[in-house]
């Protein structure tokens, strides 16, 4: 059957400024341009990755949306229709790589964040300390001293592990498998630089990165690819992922031809099977199937590694994240509705699951409601763009945040969504050598610093504008949050006051 | 009558203790408290004074204020289940005093704001009856009733509850109250005040400082720019912050830490203004081990914001200010007395001769404990 579908992008060559250096040629990793005594596109194959673009001497090309490949329809949208022509072709499940790109509401925008105006000073960041440090890990209600012999007084309570983090924004799970080992080296080396955590993902830990233990989270996924004792005790903390944002209740699957070599040692499955991770844990069925897992890793771990448990976004999640910090949790990562990804239904990505600021408004609620909210720390992810977006998630109650898709972008992605073919022109999502090379680990490491120094400036900023000097006067202080265009239900369930009421 | 938003304020503190426990009237601290006129507005003053009720010593004094005789009676009914009223009484007042010659001799320029239109104004002395403490304990049993009347008894107030001691303020210049309630017939080892500077019109006594609860009482000069995550770090705990005044957390954070979590005053303060942690890092291990976790565990309570605070109890006297020192505070002692105040002129003006007079560095509590008995 040929295919009826129109190209999604033109590819516009400007011939009198292109000097035939055939760069975007050798750039393309999707077979777009060929060299036939000049430079022809196939307009087809372009998915607008923006390679060419950005390594054309002569600044010669240019990427156009295909207007009118469809007749205009505000109801049958171009994307809809191009989906149902690739169905009729191919009778398959549409696939997509990165997060939700549907226009629904983003939360974040409608939030508006406090100052300081004369009867409380704003404090200036560049003279005064202004503190970001945030430890992950579960906390006691209170802390019991005794007096030692000399009469010093001492501390009686001994606490769990606690992880220090010096901004609090983490790195996101990305396995090796859907992203390249060079893009897990510059998050690992970044993780250190900027003390934080890169989280391995499902795809096992290279032993290349063994080094950066202290600034990686493990995780433990339904597949257990790569999980083993040294594995767990390689980290500074451990995750049971349980969802996914981007797909909450559906496994994951490595197709076979990305299993090499290294891959296959990493994650202890034969070179060139598939990689298939089931939709639940075979061994949690119930809360406290999980909780027996948490404890047979804390175990493994000998009780000196904070263990977390990452769930997606459902509309029940503050009951579930209740249950799971009553299990044994000293973390709790929800990840919104606009989770990334390297590979989902398309159909789940975007009907599935809750936006991430109604999620944890309603779970760290829920846990202060219930008295536990000191007994777990919590991470939020799915969609932080900008640090404003961070400064709203501390003040509505997170611990810290998540970031995957600004860190690939940092990185150099240009968010094509085409995570899944294993095409990657930049070097992220590929394990095609001649592509993962393009990712130098140490710039990558740079890049994504830079950005964390740049958003830990900003929060400063913006505590300093609060008044405060340290970010435990933001976290959950959603009086210092206000709504715009929001309705009362919503602005009750996020817990902040619509912007015009005063204190 | 009261006033549901919530008003940010300048204001002027000053508190004195005799750690020996001998008690002395309320003239001092009104002539102490009327220097810093200018620090007010008229808008808000008051006063905490320990050891006033020496004969009732094992009571708890509850000051009320009601807006009505509806609110004093629905307030009385509910008295009847829960407490044993051993004396209620009307508060002594002079209405519509002012501050002036006749009462202090210095400043007549200063009694300006007769004090008018009062709440009922009536205190009580209470026992709990011992069959409700089987499952509580009895200052437990307290909280959770002054709680309950100031969230649910319409028109009534709790001003304070603790015992010998008691909080009297209202709406006008510090020193006006002081001479409208006769502080100057009252004795007390420990007095501190406040007047207050707010920018929005409270109309609402029950709005001024101190701010009560058990033998806790807070003056407070400034704005706690964390009130948001404070207040919701206490709710679990049961505490009900609905007055709206960032003051009251401030109690609330020493009843939890102090009476119910049993930490050492200085650590309790240490978790309220914590260190940086780039000095937390220098520490010697012990110190660094305890104030680590501290911050760790009580990251909810810190105060963030420009503060000076004085915390009264029964045994003693804290005053300590913010992690940067935003607001003022001078300390002062002169034999067994401590003084603090936002201004050291306020000290001087009652105890011209010290010994020595600093100002404590931020984050540092300056501790007045008691060393002798309260002088009956
Ligand atoms: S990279 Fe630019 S200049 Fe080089 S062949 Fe392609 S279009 Fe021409
Ligand atoms: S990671 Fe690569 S393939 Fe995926 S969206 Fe980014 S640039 Fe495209």
């Amino acid at each position: 059957m040929s295919s009826q579908i129109p190209p999604e992008f033109t590819v516009i060559i400007d011939y009198d400024r292109c000097r035939r250096c055939r760069r975007c040629v050798m750039n393309c990793s999707f077979g777009c341009m060929q060299f036939k005594d000049k430079v022809v596109p196939e307009h087809k194959k372009c998915v607008a990755c923006h390679r060419c673009v950005t390594y054309c001497p002569e600044s010669a090309i240019t990427i156009k949306k295909n207007e009118l490949a469809y007749k205009e329809n505000a109801n049958w949208t171009p994307e809809m229709r191009q989906n149902i022509l690739k169905q009729a072709e191919t009778g398959g499940i549409l696939l997509s790589g990165m997060g939700n790109p549907r226009p629904q509401q983003i939360l974040w925008d409608h939030m508006l964040i406090d100052a300081c105006q004369v009867t409380n000073p704003s404090i200036d960041p560049l003279r005064e300390p202004m503190e970001l440090r945030t430890y992950l890990g579960r906390k006691p209600n209170h802390l019991d001293f005794t007096r030692g012999e000399n009469g010093d007084i001492e501390l009686g309570t001994t606490l769990q592990p606690q992880v220090k983090l010096d901004v609090p924004i983490v790195f996101a799970a990305m396995s090796y498998g859907a992203v390249s080992l060079n893009a897990h080296k510059a998050l690992a080396m970044a993780a250190k630089k900027s003390g934080t955590l890169m989280n391995t993902g499902e795809g096992g830990l290279h032993t290349d990165l063994y080094p950066y233990a202290s600034n990686i989270t493990v995780q433990v996924a339904s597949g257990r690819f790569g999980v083993h004792s040294e594995y767990l005790n390689t980290s500074a903390t451990v995750e049971i992922k349980i969802g996914q944002g981007a797909k909450p209740g559906i496994g994951g699957h490595l197709p076979g031809e990305k299993v090499g070599d290294e891959i296959s040692r990493t994650r202890m499955i034969p070179v060139g099977t598939d990689a298939l991770s089931p939709a639940p844990h075979h061994d949690i069925y119930s809360i406290e199937d999980l909780s027996q897992l948490i404890y047979a890793i804390k175990e493994a771990t000998d009780y000196t590694k904070p263990v977390g448990v990452k769930i997606s976004a459902v509309h029940n999640v503050a009951a579930i994240a209740s249950g799971i910090v009553r299990a044994g949790a000293d973390i709790v990562t929800i990840d919104g509705f606009r989770g990334g990804t390297g590979a989902a239904p398309m159909v789940i990505r975007d009907n599935v699951g809750i936006p991430i600021e109604l999620a944890l408004a309603a779970v760290d609620q829920r846990l202060r409601d219930e008295g536990i909210r000191n007994n777990t720390s919590i991470l939020c992810a799915g969609s932080i763009r900008n640090s404003g977006d961070v400064a709203k998630a501390i003040a509505l109650g997170a611990d810290a945040v998540v970031i995957g898709t600004a860190a690939l972008i940092a990185m150099g992605c240009r968010v094509c969504q085409k995570c899944y073919t294993g095409n990657c022109a930049w070097g992220i999502a590929t394990q095609k050598p001649e592509l993962v090379r393009r990712l130098d680990p140490q710039l990558g490491a740079e890049r994504l610093s830079n950005l964390l120094t740049g958003w830990s400036h900003e929060l400063q900023e913006i505590l300093g504008s609060l008044g405060v000097n340290s970010i435990e006067s933001l976290r959950g202080s959603r009086e210092r949050l206000r709504g715009i265009d929001l309705d009362e239900q919503t602005l009750n369930l996020l817990g902040i006051k619509p912007a015009g009421i005063g204190q | 009558m009261r006033c549901n938003c919530y008003i940010p304020s300048g204001c002027a503190i000053s508190g004195m203790m005799s750690e020996s426990g001998e008690r002395m009237d309320g003239n001092a601290i009104i002539r102490s408290i009327a220097l810093m006129h200018d620090r007010s507005n008229g808008l808000g003053g008051g006063f905490a004074a320990y050891g006033i009720y020496p004969r009732r010593a094992d009571q708890y004094a509850f000051h009320m204020m009601f807006d009505n005789m509806e609110a004093k009676e629905k307030c009385e009914e509910y008295f009847n289940g829960t407490f044993d009223v051993v004396l209620d009484e009307k508060i002594p007042t002079r209405p519509g005093a002012v501050f002036e010659e006749d009462t202090s001799g210095r400043y007549p320029e200063y009694g300006t704001q007769p004090i008018i239109n009062p709440p009922i104004l009536w205190r009580y002395f209470i026992d709990v009856p011992e069959d409700k403490t089987k499952f509580i304990s009895e200052r437990e049993y307290v909280v959770e009733n002054v709680m309950d009347i100031n969230s649910n008894v319409d028109g009534a107030f709790v001003a304070s509850s603790g015992k010998n001691m008691g909080a009297f303020k209202g709406v006008g210049y510090p020193e006006d109250i002081g001479v409208f309630y006769k502080l100057d017939e009252y004795k007390a080892y420990i007095w501190t005040s406040h007047g207050r500077f707010p920018t929005n019109t409270p109309g609402w006594w029950g709005g001024a400082h101190p701010f009560c609860l058990l033998d806790w009482s807070i003056v407070h000069n400034g704005e706690i720019s964390s009130y948001g995550i404070n207040k919701r770090y206490l709710e679990p705990f049961g505490y009900k912050l609905e007055l709206r005044t960032d003051t009251e957390v401030v109690a609330y954070l020493f009843d939890l830490l102090v009476r119910r979590h049993k930490l050492p005053i200085e650590l309790a303060v240490k978790a309220l203004a914590a260190p940086f942690w780039k000095d937390i890092d220098k520490m010697p291990e012990n110190e660094r081990k305890i104030i680590t976790a501290i911050r760790q565990v009580y990251g909810g309570g810190l105060l963030n914001g420009p503060f000076s605070i004085i915390l009264g109890h029964s045994r003693g006297m804290v005053g300590f200010n913010d992690r940067i020192k935003l607001r003022p505070m001078t300390c002062a002692r002169k034999d067994d007395m401590l003084y603090m105040a936002s201004e050291e002129s306020a000290i001087r003006e009652i105890a011209p001769d010290l010994d020595e007079v600093w100002s404590p560095r931020a984050g540092t509590a300056i501790v007045g404990e008691m060393n002798g008995e309260v002088e009956a």
